[in-house]
């Protein structure tokens, strides 16, 4: 008997089990001295993060296949994980303060913020659909938890509770989709689901279609895409600020990794049928986060539904399903990480002890009250709307640029006019920040770690719009990769 | 295609209409004589107190969670222990793998013990 282990096994997986070994420290250190874990468990937890980026910088451009065809390293997956490391980080860096704020205890949150980012990594690099399955349980497990980590506060048990409970249901509804492909062509592996699609009249096979539909379905909860968004206002804004930017941009790049592995690389000869479906979701999507959040006054529900509609942006590149398109989702979702993180961090600064001030009045005159901030905030609305000089600008045009070679007129036409109705919302933030002086100026506190977070998403985002020819060679490699 | 899933219709058929087909025949031909303590809901012979749909105090859930969770892991030995046994020429990679399973066991269980998970009182 030979054991189908070998060492590419162990270097694809090399991330993970970096950020796996932080999280048993950090919760072996919670467990034994509370007050030592108090105080550097989110320091163990930032060095983990960065070990991992180090170890992604080590894997960029090689290809692994690992665990008998269960993972895959490839440049894809390493972009999207860089993104998913990015969001962990940051939203670690916002976390030290704000924990403390709600005296709500350290140890616990990073190691579920850990084990969560494994799940994300793992969902990023699973090339077989039962490990899809496995993956995102791990990463929403320990977000339904991280949801209701606020546990006095009745609006974060409701949010981790509907989470959980909506969560629980969409994975469901997955593996049954999952039970259904096996049952129609034998097999889970997505590169076996490919060839098995080359079969004649295998795609008319009804077991086949209903197997991919609730698939879709289950992937269409995690990346909140109309009609499975109903979740996502509630649970973003019930949930503790910091989890919840860390949940609207590592989950979000994760699932889409899945997403796109799925359909375009496994399900690419099913395109005929999934295109429609995916068309008509991306711009039910833009359309519903995008006017929806138009009629939001409670800052952390208008970025929910802003995270609606910036889901079906990148679904226009997965319909796309081309190079470009393909191309574009790694930039995407990374200069999405940085300029909502850095919204979120702001919101984060801003909102009072028990998650008070998140309405939209709470930010009237801020740049008399810290400019520095006020200006940060400006420039990630300004991003999230895709105004230059900023990366959600170039993102943008990566996207459209796919939408018109893929030929998808109809459904370029949508993002833009969504787009130019987002701007309505995202600068009527920019004009009370701005426009209206304060009744009282009174100073905002910033805790130095959030200082140190929203500075690096500011540069990011800048540099991402000023250097795209920096990521370029990033996502040229993207393609190059098969299954 | 479907044609090979028939004998599991006709199992499901047979077993729906044996168990309904054996409460309805008791129903209809079986003698009724009740008495209150015939009526009465069966708690191993004792005389029932009061309903059971209480409350339950949420350690009890929160041991039986950890019970499943070891009791599931445990599981996980047997198959193990069938291949072990099988596969000479790699017992040594199989047995660390294993203390690794078990170590991450052991600090998930250190974990709890500290937090005094286990602890009734």
């Amino acid at each position: 008997m030979t054991i189908p282990v070998s060492a590419a096994d162990w270097i694809v997986i090399n991330t993970e089990l970096i950020l796996v070994g932080t999280a048993m420290i950090v919760l072996l250190l919670d467990a034994f001295n509370r007050r030592i874990s108090d105080r550097i468990s989110p320091w163990i937890t930032l060095v983990g993060v960065v070990g991992g980026l180090v170890s992604l910088g080590f894997l960029w451009g090689q290809e692994y296949t690992g665990f008998a065809g269960m993972l895959v390293i490839d440049s894809f997956s390493v972009l999207v994980k860089m993104a998913i490391l990015f969001g962990t980080g940051l939203a670690v860096l916002l976390s030290v303060d704000y924990l403390r704020r709600e005296e709500l205890a350290q140890g616990e949150y990073y190691g579920l913020l850990l084990l969560s980012t494994v799940g994300m990594l793992l969902l990023t690099s699973s090339a077989n659909l039962i490990m899809i399955f496995l993956s995102l349980e791990m990463l929403s497990i320990a977000l339904y938890v991280l949801t209701g980590y606020a546990r006095m506060r009745p609006r974060s048990q409701e949010a981790g509770m509907k989470y959980f409970l909506l969560g629980s249901f969409s994975a469901a509804i997955l593996v049954y989709g999952v039970a259904l492909i096996y049952g129609a062509l034998g097999t889970v592996d997505l590169a076996g689901v490919a060839e098995a699609l080359t079969a004649p009249g295998i795609l008319s096979n009804p077991v086949l279609l209903a197997g991919a539909g609730l698939v879709l379905v289950g992937l269409g909860f995690k990346v909140a895409a109309v009609p499975f968004q109903m979740w996502t206002p509630d649970v973003y804004e019930g949930a503790p600020s910091p989890v919840t930017a860390f949940m609207s941009v590592s989950t979000k790049a994760a699932a889409f990794a899945a997403l796109t592995r799925v359909l375009v690389f496994a399900f690419s000869d099913l395109s005929g049928v999934w295109m429609a479906v995916i068309w008509a979701i991306a711009a039910l999507t833009m359309i519903f986060g995008n006017l929806v959040a138009i009629a939001q006054n409670n800052i952390k529900r208008m970025l929910a539904y802003s995270s609606i509609a910036h889901a079906g942006y990148i679904l226009v590149a997965v319909a796309s399903a081309n190079q470009l398109g393909i191309q574009s989702i790694p930039f995407y979702l990374i200069a999405y990480t940085f300029m909502n993180i850095g919204a979120w961090a702001v919101v984060t600064v801003i909102t009072r002890k028990g998650e008070e001030g998140v309405g939209l009045s709470d930010y009237t005159g801020l740049f008399w009250r810290n400019p520095l901030l006020a200006v940060s905030m400006g420039l990630f609305m300004f991003s999230l709307a895709g105004i230059p000089p900023t990366a959600g600008f170039t993102a943008k045009i990566y996207l459209f640029m796919a939408a018109v070679n893929a030929n998808l007129i109809g459904l370029l036409i949508v993002a833009v006019v969504t787009t130019i109705i987002s701007a309505y919302f995202y600068l009527r933030v920019t004009v009370i920040m701005f426009m209206h002086r304060p009744s009282e100026v009174s100073a905002v506190h910033v805790p130095i770690a959030a200082y140190v977070a929203i500075i690096i998403a500011v540069v990011a985002t800048l540099w991402l719009f000023l250097f795209p020819n920096s990521t370029q060679a990033f996502t040229e490699a993207v393609w190059r990769m098969g299954l | 295609m479907l044609v090979q899933y028939l004998p599991f219709l006709i199992l499901f058929i047979v077993a729906v209409a044996f168990s309904g087909g054996a409460i309805l025949l008791s129903r209809l031909l079986g003698p009724k004589r009740p008495n209150p303590v015939k009526l009465a809901p069966y708690e191993s012979g004792m005389v029932p107190i009061g309903g059971t749909r209480r409350p339950f105090h949420i350690r009890y859930y929160l041991v039986a969670m950890l019970f499943i969770l070891f009791d599931i892991e445990i599981i996980f030995l047997y198959p193990w222990a069938v291949i072990y046994l099988t596969a000479r020429a790699a017992r040594l990679f199989l047995l660390l793998e294993m203390i690794v399973f078990l170590g991450v066991l052991m600090i998930g269980y250190i974990y709890i013990w500290r937090k005094g998970a286990l602890d009734w009182e």
